[in-house]
């Protein structure tokens, strides 16, 4: 296909989109994203790359900072969500945006009722509603709760009645991420069939597999950026895979420069923390893992692959059902966090804002937390030791502005994040876990926690660490542990942790 | 033009001491005091007095507020204590009566904490089903009756003094600096606002966020009952119908007045008795003016109301905006 066919079936058309949150972070930085008619384009990314934000300023509910978004031949500028339905960009969130407690008829003509007279005729807009639905192979009891059905068939309410509205093009944020197999293969003929309709379908997802099965294109971004675009037919696994967690190859063949650390750890002694067919039903399966002090061992995977799950469990967020934790080689069970932190464990997890810090107390008060939660509350730390402690660690790990008795929430991200890390670095932890911990944050805060890694390892801590960059990943590792689909399928040691060894693990089928 | 922005309560101290001013215009002698039996009295003296329950009921309301929850079972749990007081002042000893009422306003406490903190009801609700039926279980222990009694020694912590200051009043005072030393002495007071401002990164942090939950429905039973013992020592028995009947609301209002959000983190002890006792000194200039004691309720709602909107996000960014452009 030429250019000018390619311009012109294109449907949806964004050029040099960019979106810059208050607090300086680049959420996206000059992406282009197009979408022809009667395809369905998979949008794909980490955590943090920039796919809802670009979902968001499509739709309308941020508004871009710079580019373009054509719909049709014609420039839009939706500043909601309603605009966007109406210019017909239709989006199916995935968590179910209908209401339960109405019946799918009511649902799925909510504020257009038919009506005559100011009354709404229940019995057309019954019949209209069955053979909506059949048209997508769906024969249900239109006037019974939404709530009643399984989430598929919700999904598909959802789609019915977004598609109903006039629209061009279909965007499904994550659809199938509580789908089962058969559910999600409902799902999928429905697509086929809107596709076949000439509707262009944005599908956002994290399973490989599905993108292979049922999408025409793929566009990839990272970090905010754009890392390419590509026809899915064809394209190797491995080469996806490189998409989204590594860097091209030149780049990475430079940044191979670190030599192994001469190992200095003692392989034979007794190892900080032993996990032995530790796992938890739903989560991740059961696994072995061995952290010694001294080592920084990495888990590498894709979204949902049981990375988090597998921090999770070893610092005792949630409670393993199966196998069991050794420290120092005795057995040990973790009711909960402050069991892990009684033995010398520190968590920083990935969802700094809901989990990591607390916003209204201030930076002293965040960054002592876990100190005088280890201390009980009947023993308060004085104020001065407070100050000491907090003063030690804004000057350490350079947070700004370095005023302790600012509220934590109005610092940027990468100020927040030293913040939780101060925290579990005043408490002399032995063991730090570390979940996504250069996410969100700017250049100079990603170069110096990368630092801080190094210099904590050397120190003798057993570090933990989990990364979406496998290129930050394999430069500080000494093993990496790969996950997929929820188990822990490969071990990568000494000249093995590279960047290509763990993208291999990761694709392999 | 500069405009000095307030210091941390100083609007409450201002409010009380406007309330204290219009009192005295309403009436002449709001401000007299005079020492009887030794005893102080007077309409000043009241305001503390009759504002003793209330001053309990928000300093125990406050802490659970500070972690997200409400309880709304407090009026009912006033009820019960004061019926187990009047119950048991005759038959047994002070301690023993004392002991058992306040002990059963712990118990309430618990109920209510195990059923937030751990079977993770929501609070409106959970506190909803003591409200209801803590007023029963009063009238089951009363067997329906209104139960006087004709101790003296309970009858003292409603008409007794200490060095002229009525009794409730010291009582208030004591609980207060007992909560202040336990909640700024210790480490309570942080994870208690850290619970209430984000549980999920506190448990994560280390602190047992269930155990601060049962620990703040505890004290606000206890500091329940004790207002419970005061109010039915006031009257020589107990009326299991109506003793902190609809008090749970003024309790929330004290706070809301004192406090920056019903949303949780931080909180003031100290502002939420002033809020205590700025309604109580409202109730009382209306009673002292001759108005008709219904207008009470709604001045009050009108308070709470300008308070309220005081603190809308909307109505300070629109002030911001006021003050840049006098600037």
């Amino acid at each position: 296909m030429n250019q000018a066919e390619s311009e012109a079936s294109d449907l949806l058309r964004i050029r040099r989109l960019s979106k810059t949150y208050p607090g300086g972070f680049r959420a996206l930085k000059t992406v282009d994203f197009t979408v022809r008619a009667g395809e369905i384009h998979a949008l794909l990314g980490e955590n943090g790359a920039g796919k809802s934000t670009l979902i968001k300023t499509i739709t309308g509910i941020t508004l871009r900072d710079d580019g373009e978004v054509w719909l049709d031949g014609r420039e839009i500028h939706p500043r909601n969500g309603e605009e966007a339905q109406a210019a017909g960009i239709a989006t199916v969130y995935q968590e179910v945006a209908l209401l339960p407690n109405l019946s799918v008829a009511q649902n799925l003509f909510l504020g257009r009722q038919p009506t005559r007279f100011g009354l709404v005729r229940e019995g057309e807009m019954g019949r209209r509603s069955r053979q909506l639905l059949q048209g997508f192979g769906l024969d249900i009891d239109v006037s019974a709760p939404l709530g009643e059905f399984s989430v598929a068939v919700q999904h598909i309410v959802a789609i019915a009645r977004a598609v109903d509205l006039s629209a061009k093009v279909l965007i499904l944020d994550e659809p199938t991420a509580s789908l089962d197999a058969r559910e999600v293969e409902v799902l999928f003929t429905v697509m086929r069939q809107l596709k076949s309709q000439g509707m262009g379908i944005v599908f956002v997802t994290h399973f490989l597999d599905q993108v292979h099965a049922i999408c025409d294109r793929l566009t990839v971004l990272r970090n905010g950026g754009l890392v390419g675009e590509r026809t899915v037919a064809g394209l190797p696994r491995m080469e996806l895979v490189r998409m989204m967690l590594g860097r091209d190859l030149e780049a990475v063949e430079t940044a191979r420069s670190r030599s192994h650390r001469d190992t200095v750890v003692d392989r034979g002694a007794v190892p900080a923390v032993q996990a032995v067919g530790l796992g938890k039903h739903g989560a991740v399966a059961p696994f072995d893992m061995i952290l010694r002090e001294g080592e920084v061992l990495g888990l590498s995977g894709l979204l949902g692959s049981g990375r988090t799950e597998t921090a999770r469990l070893i610092f005792g967020v949630d409670r393993a059902d199966q196998g069991e934790l050794r420290v120092d080689g005795t057995s040990v069970r973790l009711l909960g966090p402050r069991d892990a932190l009684r033995l010398g464990f520190g968590f920083c997890p990935e969802e700094r804002k809901t989990e990591g810090i607390v916003a209204e107390l201030s930076v002293r008060e965040n960054i002592i937390l876990a100190l005088q939660a280890r201390a009980g509350w009947l023993r308060p730390l004085s104020r001065k030791r407070q100050d000491e402690v907090a003063d030690r660690f804004i000057k350490l790990l350079d947070i700004r502005p370095d005023d302790p008795d600012k509220p934590i929430g109005l610092l940027s991200g990468g100020n927040q994040q030293k913040a939780v890390l101060a925290r579990w670095l005043a408490t002399g932890p032995r063991v730090l876990i570390l979940d996504e911990p250069t996410r969100g944050i700017d250049v100079g805060a990603h170069a110096e926690i990368i630092r801080l890694i190094r210099k904590l390892c050397d120190e003798g801590l057993a570090l933990l660490v989990i990364s979406s960059e496998v290129e930050e990943i394999v430069s500080y590792a000494d093993r990496v542990t790969v996950l997929r689909d929820r188990h822990h399928v490969a071990e990568l040691t000494g000249d093995e942790v590279t960047e290509q060894r763990v993208l291999t693990s990761i694709a392999a089928t | 033009m500069s405009i000095v922005l307030p210091r941390k309560g100083s609007a409450q101290i201002g409010a009380f001491i406007l309330i204290l001013l219009i009192n005295w215009l309403v009436s002449p002698q709001f401000f007299d005091l005079r020492l009887q039996d030794g005893r102080l009295f007077g309409s000043l003296v009241d305001v503390f007095n009759r504002g003793a329950p209330v001053m309990l009921l928000a300093m125990g309301m406050v802490l659970v507020i500070a972690t997200r929850g409400i309880d709304l079972s407090v009026g009912a749990v006033m009820a019960i204590s004061g019926a187990v007081a009047a119950t048991l002042a005759d038959s047994h000893s002070i301690v023993i009566c004392l002991g058992a009422a306040l002990g059963v306003g712990l118990l309430c406490g618990l109920w209510n904490g195990i059923l937030v903190a751990v079977l993770r009801i929501q609070p409106i609700v959970a506190t909803l089903i003591l409200m209801v039926a803590g007023r029963g279980i009063a009238q089951l222990i009363t067997e329906g009756r209104i139960v006087t009694f004709t101790s003296r020694d309970l009858a003292w912590f409603g008409g007794g003094s200490l060095f002229g200051v009525p009794a409730p009043v010291v009582l208030a005072v004591v609980a207060l600096v007992v909560a202040l030393a336990l909640v700024r002495g210790t480490a309570l007071g942080l994870m208690i606002e850290a619970t209430g401002a984000n549980a999920e990164a506190s448990r994560l942090a280390g602190i047992d966020t269930r155990l601060m939950t049962v620990a703040v429905y505890m004290w606000c039973g206890f500091c329940a009952s004790l207002a419970g013992v005061i109010v039915a020592a006031d009257i020589l028995g107990a009326d299991a119908n109506n003793a902190g009947l609809w008090l749970e609301l003024d309790a929330i209002l004290a706070v809301v007045i004192g406090g920056p959000s019903l949303f949780g983190g931080r909180f003031s002890l100290v502002l939420a008795v002033l809020g205590g006792l700025i309604i109580q000194a409202m109730n009382t200039g209306i009673l002292l003016s001759g108005y008709p004691p219904e207008l009470n309720l709604v001045i009050k709602a009108t308070v709470v109301l300008v308070v309220l909107l005081l603190q809308t996000p909307r109505l300070i960014a629109f002030k911001d905006r006021l003050f840049r452009g006098t600037r």
